[in-house]
């Protein structure tokens, strides 16, 4: 639909694959560029919207997995069985084709770089993308504020930009990364599958005393679950800052 | 709301970022509203999105009465905000 874009309103862009990543077997990057996008923060989402030959449109929500670089963005898709928009990004989509998005949206799931408190970020499956936007940011940015990721996955196979963890908790000094396997472990890990739980967040976040912001973004059991045992921890109800992946998306 | 009300599952005011700022100029998820059934005031993200409704219904996180509806359709936008008492729009 075009209209003309009203400054401050959000409108519709078009933007074009410029390449893409296979990150696991059902999750692919998209590195789309969009034309005078104008920036956005850690943790804001778009809204993009695929529309059909008949008229038929569909439209889905996905974080922003990286900083800008310019009109580039970046996202990544995990696809959902039997989700009609997942399927065609992860699938079809091929470099050079067009699709529709508006953004960036969202003003509370944000992380700032100018923050000074320390971060603890909790990612349940494919809720890391929008944590490894902030990951991403701080080292971007320079920011020197320690950040503690707890990445909870089902499988070694499952976790998105492993390599690119692997480098940068090894190089980005303050940023600890710990891996929770809920079905498979990799090989010598030193316990064997399990769900995240107390132990886990108290022993690998911060102390409650030192007023942590915590983000925790997956599936809406495990953000119910982890926003319960930081706020049983002793954590301040507002510094806990949560998005949920629903099972409506796809 | 009778806590056995099965609603099914959720999201969260998150996802209502894109709609509204269809409507308005700046974010208004980040905004602090007040419940008018129960009183509990908190980030309009923090609300309980069912989307799988005719549109969007947004339900207060403690007490589950709705806080707002909205509907788009091709040529209107409907917003509902029967219940939320005030918005504090941090500018």
């Amino acid at each position: 639909m075009a209209r003309a874009a009203v400054p401050g309103r959000l409108s519709w862009r078009v933007g074009r694959l410029a390449e893409a990543r296979q990150e696991t077997p059902t999750a692919r990057t998209l590195v789309l560029d969009v034309p005078g996008w104008p920036g956005h923060l850690p943790g804001q989402h778009v809204d993009v919207r695929l529309t059909a030959e008949d008229g038929y449109s569909a439209q889905r929500s996905y974080s922003l997995a990286a900083p800008a670089e310019g009109g580039r963005v970046e996202l990544t898709v995990q696809s959902v069985p039997e989700g009609e928009v997942s399927a065609y990004l992860t699938g079809v989509y091929s470099t050079g084709d067009p699709v529709e998005l508006r953004g960036p949206v969202g003003g509370w799931f944000v992380w700032r770089p100018a923050g000074t408190q320390p971060v603890l970020l909790v990612a349940g499956g494919s809720g890391i993308v929008p944590l490894m936007a902030m990951i991403r940011s701080r080292r971007a940015a320079g920011s020197r504020v320690p950040f503690r990721l707890i990445y909870s996955v089902r499988t070694p196979g499952d976790v998105y930009y492993a390599d690119e963890l692997r480098r940068r908790a090894r190089d980005d000094a303050g940023l600890d990364v710990t891996f929770v396997y809920t079905r498979a472990v990799p090989e010598g890990w030193p316990h064997p599958p399990r769900r995240i739980g107390v132990t886990v967040v108290n022993t690998n976040g911060w102390p409650p005393a030192l007023t942590p912001d915590c983000y925790v973004c997956g599936p809406t059991g495990f953000v119910e679950t982890v926003a319960d045992i930081l706020v049983a921890l002793g954590h301040d109800p507002r510094r806990v800052r949560t998005e949920r992946f629903g099972p409506t998306g796809g | 709301m009778p806590e056995q009300l099965d609603l099914g599952p959720h999201l969260d005011g998150n996802a209502l970022a894109g709609p509204l700022r269809e409507i308005f100029a700046v974010d208004v998820t980040a905004a602090t509203s007040r419940c008018a059934a129960c009183g509990q005031a908190g980030a309009l993200a923090g609300l309980h999105v069912y989307a799988s409704a005719p549109g969007m219904v947004a339900r207060c996180p403690s007490c589950e009465e709705v806080v707002l509806r909205m509907v788009r359709t091709p040529d209107a936008a409907w917003l509902d905000l029967r219940g939320a008492v005030a918005l504090r729009i941090p500018m």
